[in-house]
């Protein structure tokens, strides 16, 4: 196995037993980032330089035996966070010589534990859309098959975890933004519980939605970066206040047989393939202990129309800053998607309209969180698709104002009420592109979902399945 | 479904259009009420909105002045400055 395949798992064990150095992990990163990324297309920036010192800096440490949960990995962050002195654009070019004078929360957290910044991620601009088309630094590719997109808006760290350019990323999602992307590129996406990851310092897209999380290549290596970025911050007056619990530890511990929900609204619409193996998923989860039961789930094209209200009503809002007087280019430099964004988003807050959509959405939220609640005295976790599809053809979103919503209507609900999901490999459709399965818990169930999809994972074969580039 | 004025919402958004984007996005606008209008379907009787999903309110914390970037680190970022400040254009006129 090359060094840049390795899990953070995997390097983490080797680099403390001095298997071999962060600097040739780095390195071996950096040599696959040269033979595939321009293929991939996965990063906006790539910081080589810094990454290398560090890396070596890391194996001074390392040799001390310092003992940090990240000590000398490389891992690639999305391009809308902040990152002190390293460009951040948010894949906009109205951002595109904006340096921040400080690092987001998650940044600051996964330094201090040691990882290697190894550049980045390409996204859709501002977060906005479910196939990195709308960056203005071009689209990245979906590793299995480069004709097709890696899905979004944290597509460009999907894709650097499957083509191993990385061996861990941070992406953040509103409603689907970490999960389809991984969906769709046969990798693990972990949503976590909004409040429970600080959103300080992470270019804002819906504030009432955001929720910063990894994606890497197994289910240990999501728990355990969650276990670095999670917990309160003063800086992100939403973060929760409850102290998290390490949910990496527990993973193997074995689990009481669980009931898991499925409701046949989240298989409306999806494709027959992918149905057939979510099917299967089911099945395999059935000879592991667990029980299946239907439930009732409030019908997720509702939840489009909430969250199409909601996001592009935060949207406006929140991009209402960028004036180009403090930092960045002037707003004739947002793009046609943020446009039609800002303008919908300013439409449904005007007056005479707040009332029939900006409000009457925030109470069907109130009538999805508690179908929610009552789904979940019934069973302890969800089943569903992560997608109603496998990624889709370049060029899909032309034209199409409501891809992004569609593509992700199936993880709409679930962020809405502010749940974590997480999306897990578990199969191929007849041309090789990977399907993903998603399982939802209640608020704060990280833990829960976390060791079901391990469990899963382990009496499975998908996640050790590699994309020829 | 009435038109939507959308010179008057870009006005309000401060987006610049011309003509040609502004009515390719109000016919796209269009398509993405479509979506939206069935929520009216939806009986929320009763119910409070939620604006966030956390449960927390009236987050407080003491006062206290903690270190901040300095007047050159905050100005680094931008492109219009003069004297130490940023310089913006007027917002009032005389006529």
């Amino acid at each position: 196995m090359k060094l840049n395949q390795l899990t953070i798992k995997e390097a983490g064990e080797g680099l403390r037993a001095k298997k071999f150095s962060s600097l040739e992990i780095t390195e071996a990163v950096f040599n696959q980032i040269d033979n595939v990324e321009n293929k991939i297309n996965a990063f906006v920036t790539i910081t080589k330089e810094e990454a290398l010192i560090n890396a070596k800096e890391a194996d001074i440490r390392l040799a001390k035996n310092d003992d940090l949960p990240l000590l000398g990995i490389p891992i690639a962050i999305k391009d809308n966070f902040c990152t002190i002195g390293v460009r951040t654009t948010a894949s906009s070019k109205l951002l595109d010589n904006f340096i921040p004078q400080y690092d987001a929360t998650v940044v600051k957290r996964l330094k201090e534990s040691g990882m290697v910044l190894l550049g980045k991620t390409n996204l859709d601009a501002w977060a906005h859309g479910s196939s990195t088309e709308t960056s203005d630094y071009g689209s990245s590719k979906n590793p299995w098959n480069i004709d097709y997109l890696p899905g979004g808006s944290s597509g460009g760290s999907a894709a650097c975890i499957a083509a191993d350019e990385a061996i861990g990323a941070i992406g953040s999602e509103t409603a689907g933004s970490i999960r389809q992307p991984a969906s769709w590129c046969g990798v693990v996406g972990l949503k976590p519980t909004y409040g429970r990851v600080s959103r300080y310092g992470v270019i804002a897209m819906a504030s009432s939605l955001d929720s910063p999380g990894p994606i890497t290549k197994t289910v240990e290596d999501s728990a355990l970066l969650f276990d670095v970025i999670s917990g309160h911050d003063v800086h992100d007056a939403t973060s929760s206040p409850i102290p998290p619990i390490s949910i990496a530890n527990d993973i193997k511990k074995s689990i009481d047989p669980i009931t898991i929900g499925i409701s046949d609204d989240y298989f409306d619409g999806v494709d027959d393939e992918v149905k057939k193996i979510v099917e299967n998923a089911i099945f395999q989860f059935e000879k592991l202990g667990a029980k299946i039961k239907k439930i009732s789930l409030f019908a997720p094209k509702y939840a489009i129309a909430v969250y199409t209200i909601l996001q592009r009503s935060e949207v406006s809002s929140n991009l209402a800053r960028y004036d180009g007087i403090r930092y960045g280019n002037d707003r004739s430099f947002f793009e046609e998607e943020a446009r039609r964004r800002i303008i919908l988003g300013t439409y449904t807050l005007s007056a005479g309209y707040y009332d029939q959509y900006y409000n009457k959405a925030l109470k069907v939220r109130t009538v999805i969180i508690e179908n929610f609640n009552e789904a979940f005295k019934e069973v302890d976790i969800i089943l569903s698709p992560t997608s109603p599809s496998t990624a889709l053809p370049l060029g899909s979103t032309k034209n199409h104002p409501m891809f992004g919503e569609i593509a992700d209507m199936l993880v709409e609900p679930s962020s809405i009420a502010g749940l974590p999901g997480i999306s897990i490999p578990c199969g191929f459709s007849s041309i090789g592109l990977p399907i993903g399965m998603q399982l939802i818990g209640p608020q704060f169930s990280e833990a829960l979902i976390v060791r079901a999809a391990y469990l899963f994972e382990q009496s499975t074969e998908w996640h050790k399945v590699k994309p020829n580039i | 479904m009435s038109k939507i004025d959308i010179s008057r919402i870009a006005k309000l958004a401060n987006i610049p259009l011309d003509d040609e984007n502004k009515n390719k996005l109000e016919e796209q606008l269009l398509e993405t009420i479509y979506y939206i209008e069935s929520l009216q379907e939806i009986n929320t009787d009763g119910k409070e909105p939620t604006n966030q999903v956390t449960g927390l309110k009236n987050i407080f914390r003491e006062d206290i002045i903690s270190k901040s970037f300095s007047q050159e680190e905050a100005l680094r970022n931008s492109s219009c400055t003069e004297k130490g400040m940023f310089k913006v254009k007027a917002i009032l006129s005389s006529d």
